[in-house]
């Protein structure tokens, strides 16, 4: 675990006759808390600042410590607990409990009436207060405040004014916590109000956690408005799915499909946060694609069989491919999936060709992973505790708001609280960047290797490290040069919430589960021990070699999971290969590689089965099943051991749970790890302008499909250079720009920002109506800029 | 009667251009900072601290022990802050004084920074009266130009910024936390408390903040001494201050005068009632200070004499109501300014006042229900002391005192219309009809 926290002072305070224990500092709420005596509240909450507000959290303080009281109720909420403090809640204090019905009472009286149509109704705060101690009948029978309703803040969260009791929880988390301050409070007294700047939405990548926070139905969620009651919804505790975060989420369901999705609450992991990704990104299996029957190629078209047909057509293509498969299992299975696929793959295709990186990849990188990622627990992890306690925070590659939100949150927090310093390796100051207080060391993308070799740390330092990393040559040997020298600590954060359990998992060419290498023969030994029979030792091809030899006809058949051809730096390549060779694709929906399979077996979706993620810390996160569908098909792992039976070989489980155990009979590993393939950074062309580029948290991503008001919240797409570049490149006069790489080009709106490093372009990595892989660039790869008319105009004239 | 009257902050008032430099020096102006800059800061403090000055804003809090509480030790720097956010219904104190004699503001604000040390200082003037803010901005600019501000004052190596901050108009903003958000350019509301504005307030740093007639006053106390400000007042309410004079007396306007000065001989200087008229009720300091009557008439007005008599001295605005008038509809006009001036941060003043107006309107109209007058003083009860700062407290203070005074007239509104009990017209100070008066 985490280094030793210092213990802080504690003291002594008596409420309601209870004598609590807790440390110094500690407000009065939380200490009764502590003390199992619930003071009802609406603004407080605990990973906000004290606001002192809704004045709901009133208690008689008999003793400040000091002998004397104070004559009036005061907020616990705002109170800090004094040694020798005795207070009173409403359970033993007339005073307090008066004050808390006044102060209840007069919430109410512009409160409206509509909680049968409330979203909040059945799950409220003020509903459970005004039941629990309110007045029967009300004694307002004036006025009440009124407003249309509801007004949009964003695409993805309304307001009903009339409902809002002005706690500002959703202003104080929105300055605080994810450093938006794009809602505020306008207008004054009675006619006071949540607002936005009229022409500019609420922009934040963490919008939804308002909604989760406000104590009434005041903000609501624009998917989930009026679509179920809560006390019809099913809530299951799982993990988020949509990067390596590892967020708790609370997923509730009726009938049979997942309604919304909150934040959990992991005070280890994302303490009650998520992001707007996690949270409403969650609809993409709902399409017309979702692959419910098994197909088989048949004249050139994928017609519906039977299972039978279907494993038998995959058997004969395997096994006519004997000798030559390889098995791609994309990024985001569970690691009992991901340990099915390396199972699969060693002893029924026989085969080390096995990847999970369906992105850049490199040898440097799949050798880094193996020495210094792989084999891995927790204890031995950078977490986010640790994060906390950093005396610094260097981020390399990797932009923590866009690629691991949770991370973001950590470090603002941090930042905020304990002005942690935050150093970024990049080509410009990213608006996530600038709210961690992070110092920008500017560098071409090409140029990070040197950057990074130049740096002032200490055995103090943590070093974040994204997976664009593999992109530029050298990065990680320099990374772990540095690491050596300084003792610095280093993480490894990849995008997919899948990754660090494929590495686990033995999802690499040359990685056998525990951070066995291949070339090791007691690691292969062990466990060919373990899953009976022989396994090969053969090296195998990544995922980049697998699709060129396929594209080549050297490789003849595919197992793919969860890969879109797009995801590669050459979709071209891996779209050839693809065509090329025999491909069984297991999936939920019918991808580019599923379109273009020659047989397809249905997998079910995430929500219907469980499992465990590994985060980037290598913290195990349980995914549990959320809803049950009698029709739906079976697990990846269910279809793979049906398939391995077919093919004559028992995989030795067919379901999560006995895959987990047969994780739990490895024993760890003990023995050499991977050497690391040192590199030497390229000598770098400072002449002509290069890309860089990442995947920004809201963009054309297939798990994003139906998200149609989360997608309304993805940032501009644009193209970003510094004013230098503006004019060395001549498009001073342009507003728009044409980037040309070597298979075409694609027109941005242009951005001049004055952080942005010279001779370097960022755009986004994917867009709605772009894709930089589609012309042939990436990270650190020149480009030619010109000056571009608007390009919507021009389809006009 | 002119003996009563004791113009020190006044003096000046009726002196051609007044609120120029050049008629402030001729009057003696800044001779009290000049005898503050040969003092240590310590000894200015110590020189305010013992002639006993109270703040004049209303909560009467002594203004040199508010300064000593600066802690000196702390590294950020500090601030003197002044409080010319006068909103208060019935106050005109620190208005004309800034607008007749700035520079007297300006020389009590140099040498209150001086004596905590502080080398940055704001006046926040109500944003409304553009008046005054031009005048204090020129008053400024003169002090400037004549080495009075800047670096280097008067050859004694001290240096202060003094800079003229316009509010953006909200009563709230004269609570001192929410003038320090206000100035700090965020949105006028309260802060929680503690820190204190002496430890924590402007830019987090260790802040004073006095009102502008406190801070007037000092220049006098260096000038003439802590002997001669205490000689007048009170035991515990020493010196002078501005009363204003409001309503149905005859001239009405500024009477500075000792503390502890009577109703009765303010309304004489003020040439009494107005003709066939006669007291019905007052406020000794604003709307938010409980009202009192004709038997309050020999109260000594000051701070303990208010307090005995269950009220406060508050800004020392006399509204002066005769019997023409309608205790109800002024209550509810005193409420309706509440409600348009709670900052909505709190529930109680935010709810609770949008409830008081509500039943105010009814019982002036006649169609109060049994009981409603107890639901009146039921739901003041209901709002009161639960709140993040006083505003409310006043609107309370309002409606329950003029409850306790006039209950009759109250009960009247469960039959009879305040206009129809009370005609608005009569009440006027010229003429216009009761439709007029409605509409």
């Amino acid at each position: 675990m985490s280094e030793p926290v210092p213990m802080a002072e504690m003291i002594q305070v008596t409420i309601d006759g209870v004598e609590v224990t807790v440390p110094k500092g500690t407000l009065a709420i939380r200490a009764a808390e502590a003390a199992g005596i619930v003071i009802p509240r609406f603004c407080d909450h605990p990973l906000l600042d004290p606001a002192g507000a809704c004045r709901q959290c009133m208690v008689e303080i008999v003793d400040m410590g000091n002998g004397r009281g104070f004559p009036k109720p005061q907020p616990s909420c705002a109170t800090e607990a004094a040694q020798g403090m005795v207070l009173k809640s409403q359970a033993t204090s007339e005073q307090a409990a008066k004050a808390q019905a006044d102060i209840l009472e007069l919430l109410l009286i512009n409160h409206p009436l509509d909680c049968p149509v409330c979203d909040k109704g059945g799950e409220c705060p003020l509903q459970n207060q005004a039941l629990a101690q309110g007045r029967g009948e009300t004694r307002f029978d004036g006025v009440k405040r009124e407003y249309p309703k509801p007004i949009a803040l964003s695409d993805l969260v309304l307001l009903d004014r009339e409902r809002c009791v002005m706690c500002t929880r959703c202003t104080r988390f929105a300055d605080q916590i994810a450093g938006d301050p794009m809602i505020s409070l306008v207008e004054r007294g009675a006619k006071q109000q949540i607002g936005i700047y009229p022409e500019q939405p609420y922009d934040s990548y963490f919008s939804g956690n308002v909604v989760q926070i406000c104590p009434v139905g005041a903000l609501t969620s624009a998917d989930y408005r009026f679509s179920a009651r809560p006390f019809d919804l099913v809530s299951t505790v799982t993990t988020c799915e949509n990067c390596a975060s590892g967020c708790q989420m609370r997923v509730d369901a009726r009938h049979y499909e997942v309604r919304r999705r909150y934040a959990g609450e992991d005070m280890d992991v994302n303490e009650e946060w998520t992001c707007d990704r996690g949270r409403f990104g969650f609809v993409s299996a709902r399409g017309d694609d979702r692959v419910t029957r098994p197909m088989v190629r048949k004249d050139g078209e994928l017609v519906p069989v039977s299972w039978p047909e279907a494993l038998d057509a995959a058997v004969h293509g395997l096994e006519a491919a004997a000798g030559s498969v390889g098995v791609l299992t994309g990024g985001r299975l569970t690691w009992e999936t991901a340990y099915a696929y390396s199972v699969f793959a060693r002893t029924v295709a026989k085969t080390n060709s096995i990847d999970f990186r369906a992105r850049s990849a490199s040898e440097e990188e799949a050798r880094f992973l193996g020495a210094n990622v792989a084999g891995k627990t927790l204890e031995e992890s950078v977490t986010y505790a640790d994060l906390e306690q950093a005396g610094k925070v260097v981020l390399v590659f990797f932009e923590p708001e866009d690629e691991s939100p949770a991370i973001f949150l950590r470090l603002r927090k941090a930042n905020r609280k304990k002005g942690l310093a935050i150093q970024t390796v990049s080509t410009f100051l990213s608006r996530g960047s600038a709210k961690l207080n992070a110092t920008l060391v500017p560098a071409r993308p090409n140029d990070i290797p040197q950057r990074l070799a130049e740096l002032d740390i200490d055995s103090d330092t943590i070093i974040l490290v994204g997976e664009r990393a593999t992109r530029i040559p050298g990065t990680l040997t320099v990374l772990m040069d540095k690491v050596r020298a300084t003792g610095a600590r280093m993480a490894w954060v990849p995008r997919r919430a899948g990754e660090i359990a494929a590495i686990e998992a033995g999802c690499l060419p040359g990685l056998l589960p525990g951070g066995r290498p291949v070339t090791d023969a007691r690691a292969v030994a062990q466990m060919a021990d373990l899953w009976g029979g022989d396994i090969p030792t053969a090296p195998g091809l990544d995922a980049v070699s697998q699709l060129a030899a396929a594209a080549q006809g050297d490789l003849a058949a595919l197992i793919v999971s969860g890969v879109e051809v797009s995801d590669f730096d050459d979709p071209d390549q891996a779209e050839a290969g693809v065509e090329r060779a025999f491909v069984v694709s297991l999936e939920s929906r019918l991808s580019d590689v599923a379109r273009r399979a020659d047989v397809v077996l249905p997998v079910d979706v995430l929500e219907q089965t469980e499992g465990t993620f590994l985060d980037w810390e290598h913290r195990p996160r349980p995914v549990n099943q959320v809803v049950t569908n009698p029709r739906s098909p079976m697990t990846e792992i269910r279809v793979l051991a049906a398939l391995a039976e077919a093919m004559g070989v028992d995989l030795g489980f067919r379901t999560p749970a006995g895959a987990r155990e047969s994780m739990a009979d490895i024993p760890a590993w003990d023995g050499p790890r991977t050497e690391e393939l040192a590199v030497r950074p390229e000598e770098v062309d400072a002449k002509g302008v290069v890309v860089s580029t990442w995947r920004e948290l809201i963009d054309d991503a297939r798990c994003l499909d139906g998200a149609d008001s989360l997608l309304g919240t993805a940032r501009p797409e644009v193209a970003r250079i510094s004013p230098q570049t503006l004019r060395t490149e001549g498009l001073a006069t342009s507003s728009y720009v044409r980037l040309t790489g070597p298979k075409g080009s694609v027109t941005l709106p242009l951005l001049v920002d004055p952080t942005m490093v010279d001779q370097v372009v960022w755009a986004p990595f994917k867009g709605r109506d772009m894709a930089l892989a589609s012309i042939g660039v990436g990270v650190g790869v020149p480009v030619t800029l010109a000056a571009a008319p608007d390009p919507k105009k021009e389809g006009e004239e | 009667m002119t003996d009563t009257l004791t113009p020190v902050l006044t003096r000046n008032w009726g002196t051609d251009r007044s609120w120029t430099l050049d008629a402030y020096r001729a009057q003696g102006g800044y001779e009290g900072l000049k005898k503050a800059l040969t003092m240590a800061p310590v000894d200015v403090m110590n020189e305010v601290k013992a002639a006993g000055l109270r703040g004049r804003g209303g909560a009467g809090f002594p203004t040199g022990m508010k300064w000593s509480f600066v802690p000196q030790d702390n590294p950020n720097p500090k601030y003197l802050v002044v409080n010319g956010d006068e909103s208060e219904p019935g106050t005109c104190k620190d208005i004309p004084l800034m607008m007749a004699s700035p520079h007297t503001l300006v020389e009590g604000a140099i040498i209150s920074a001086y004596a905590i040390n502080a080398h940055t200082a704001f006046i926040y003037i109500r944003g409304e009266v553009v008046h005054p803010i031009r005048r204090v901005q020129a008053a400024v600019k003169e002090a400037y130009e004549a080495g009075l501000l800047g670096t280097n004052i008067l050859g004694t190596g001290y240096d202060l910024e003094l800079i003229v901050h316009a509010g953006a108009g909200a009563y709230i903003c004269g609570e001192e936390t929410a003038l320090l958000n206000s100035l700090e350019g965020l949105r006028g509301q309260p802060r929680l408390r503690p820190p204190f504005p002496a430890v924590a307030g402007l830019y987090a740093s260790p802040t004073v903040i006095n009102n502008v007639e406190s801070i007037s006053t000092v220049p006098s106390i260096l000038r003439y001494g802590k002997e001669w400000f205490a000689s007048m007042g009170t035991e515990k309410s020493q010196g002078f201050t501005i009363y204003s004079l409001s309503g149905h007396v005859k001239n009405p306007g500024q009477y500075e005068a000792p503390l502890g000065t009577t109703m009765r001989q303010l309304i004489e200087l003020a040439g009494g009632m107005r003709d066939g008229h006669e007291l019905k009720f007052f406020t000794p300091g604003g709307s938010s200070t409980p009202i009192l009557t004709a038997e309050h008439l020999d109260v000594p007005l000051d701070y303990e004499g208010l307090a005995a008599a269950g009220t406060m001295l508050g800004t020392k605005a006399m509204q002066v109501f005769d019997e023409t008038v309608s205790v109800v509809r002024t209550t509810k006009r005193w409420l309706e300014f509440y409600k348009h001036e709670s900052c909505g941060k709190c529930t109680p003043c935010r709810e609770g006042t949008w409830w008081l107006v509500q039943l105010l309107a009814k019982l002036e109209a006649g169609q109060g229900e049994e009981g409603d007058v107890d639901k009146l003083l039921s739901v003041a009860d209901t709002i009161t002391g639960k709140s993040f700062c006083t505003l409310v407290e006043g609107a309370i203070a309002c409606v329950t005192s003029a409850v306790r005074h006039f209950r009759p007239e109250f009960e009247v509104g469960c039959h009879t219309p305040a206009w129809d009990y009370l005609p608005y017209s009569a009440s006027a100070l010229f003429p216009i009809s009761d439709k007029e008066v409605h509409a």
